[in-house]
């Protein structure tokens, strides 16, 4: 169990499909301890963050399988922004190459898990890299 | 962390409370972090916000896991808002016993009100408590109230014998269960019956749906009170397709002008201001009772004690407590 019990948001925008790998990710967080708020399919970058400020998240994580990740990344923080909680950090992962993570951390997030990251690592950046305020 | 983090001066504890009656929903939130978390400075702004609290209406929506309570709760977010209600919701979802985690979910059944200005939804593990609620839910409440939500949905989980606490949380208490499943004695012989004010049989649309409505009416009447005058009705509900939730609505507002007329408004106060007292109590003197401990040399090494003999459990708890009470 950690010292601090994080809330963090899982969200899955856009039109992805499925979301077997966000609930992947969701039960690990909820295995070390972590209080995860999942949100659901088809997410709008406004819901996503209108819920990420309503629930006072330490963290907002995307789960993008639809390629459209350059869009809805930086959307989502632009948002954030907007509202005044650009204080809370992005990050996430899905199908997302390589070449794009440059670019995605240039708008702002902090990392990407790419397929094939284990749980293991992804828990260990969020206790290391997440705080509360 | 973030590059372009300023020192938010708003979010500072003293100015929350000034957030939340101004209608700031990250000063709302960041309270109810604060609840949440029992950070006992968070109790200050609680302090301020509490003459602005007691006018909301508070529903609390229970029942076995399955029985479509999220959905429903949706459906009731719809028809309040359609009145021309602001509505808050906090949604309850068990904390593992193993982890301490906990994956709150319910918000997925609630997407259509996730813009809506008027609508305000927040999601609370349990983290071990054991009622149904969260030792926190009451304090979540009162901040929304004081945000100024006219009606509060109190989801909460539905396991049997713990949804008793939602009674005393709550001035309207539904009962969600479902046609047909055999637990349905189960969970009435625990004492659901007597925690209802309204039962609903979602997912009506199934068969038994009658024979469950006529079953539990039965068993309704024969627990009924005369002394209380209300004997719950039994509604059906198919809460995807939104049947039955205008005569649920209905009903719940029946409910509530009985309570009214009754004098039941008051004596529910008198019920959750006395949780919240002896909560607000035993939470301070748990926490005197650690730092006790602390300064006597830690919980580890007082149990050394007792074991080499030189003490006992009782007369180490009376000079600890002696400890506490010279010291206020």
């Amino acid at each position: 169990m950690p010292q601090t019990k994080l809330r963090i948001l899982v969200a899955k925008p856009g039109l992805d499909g499925h979301d077997r790998g966000a609930k992947i990710v969701a039960r690990a967080l909820r295995d070390a301890g972590h209080e995860v708020i999942y949100t659901g399919l088809h997410q709008t970058p406004e819901q996503i963050v209108n819920a990420a400020i309503q629930e006072d998240v330490d963290a907002v994580s995307l789960s993008i399988l639809s390629g459209a990740h350059n869009t809805l990344f930086p959307a989502v923080i632009d948002l954030l922004t907007a509202k005044g909680a650009s204080d809370i950090p992005v990050f996430g992962g899905g199908i997302i190459p390589e070449e794009d993570i440059p670019f995605l951390k240039s708008k702002g997030v902090k990392e990407i898990f790419t397929p094939g990251a284990r749980l293991d690592d992804i828990i260990s950046w969020v206790e290391g890299n997440i705080q509360t305020h | 962390m973030s590059e372009s983090l300023q020192p938010n001066p708003s979010h500072a504890l003293t100015n929350l409370a000034a957030g939340v009656l101004k209608g700031d929903v990250r000063s709302a939130a960041r309270l109810m972090r604060r609840l949440d978390d029992q950070q006992i400075d968070a109790e200050h702004a609680l302090r301020e916000l509490y003459p602005h609290t007691g006018k909301a209406w508070l529903i609390g929506i229970t029942g076995s896991p399955g029985a479509g309570k999220s959905t429903l709760t949706s459906r009731l977010i719809g028809a309040f808002r359609k009145a021309g209600k602001t509505v808050g919701v906090v949604a309850i979802d068990p904390t593992s016993p193993f982890s301490g985690g906990a994956i709150l979910g319910d918000r997925i059944r609630m997407q259509a009100y996730e813009n809506d200005p008027g609508v305000f939804i927040r999601s609370c593990a349990t983290r071990g408590a054991m009622g149904g609620l969260s030792q926190s839910t009451s304090n979540v409440v009162r901040v929304l109230d004081a945000f100024g939500k006219d009606v509060i949905l109190i989801e909460t989980v539905g396991v049997g014998q713990d949804e008793v606490e939602i009674v005393s949380a709550a001035h309207t208490t539904l009962v969600i269960t479902v046609p047909g499943m055999g637990d349905d004695i189960q969970a009435i012989k625990a004492g659901i019956l007597e925690i209802a004010d309204l039962f609903v049989v979602n997912k009506a649309d199934r068969d038994g749906a009658d024979r469950t409505v006529r079953d539990l009416e039965v068993m309704l009447e024969m627990n009924y009170k005369m002394a209380e005058g209300w004997l719950p009705p039994v509604l059906k509900t198919v809460a995807p397709k939104g049947e039955g939730i205008e005569e649920l609505m209905t009903a719940m507002q029946r409910h509530r002008e009985q309570l009214i007329a009754t004098g039941g408004i008051e004596k529910f106060n008198r019920e959750r201001i006395k949780r919240e007292l002896n909560a607000a109590l035993r939470y301070r003197l748990a926490e005197a009772a650690k730092a006790q401990m602390a300064s006597a040399g830690g919980e580890d090494a007082l149990i050394d004690r007792i074991i080499t003999g030189s003490t006992d459990p009782y007369s180490l708890a009376e000079t600890l407590a002696a400890g506490i009470t010279s010291t206020k």
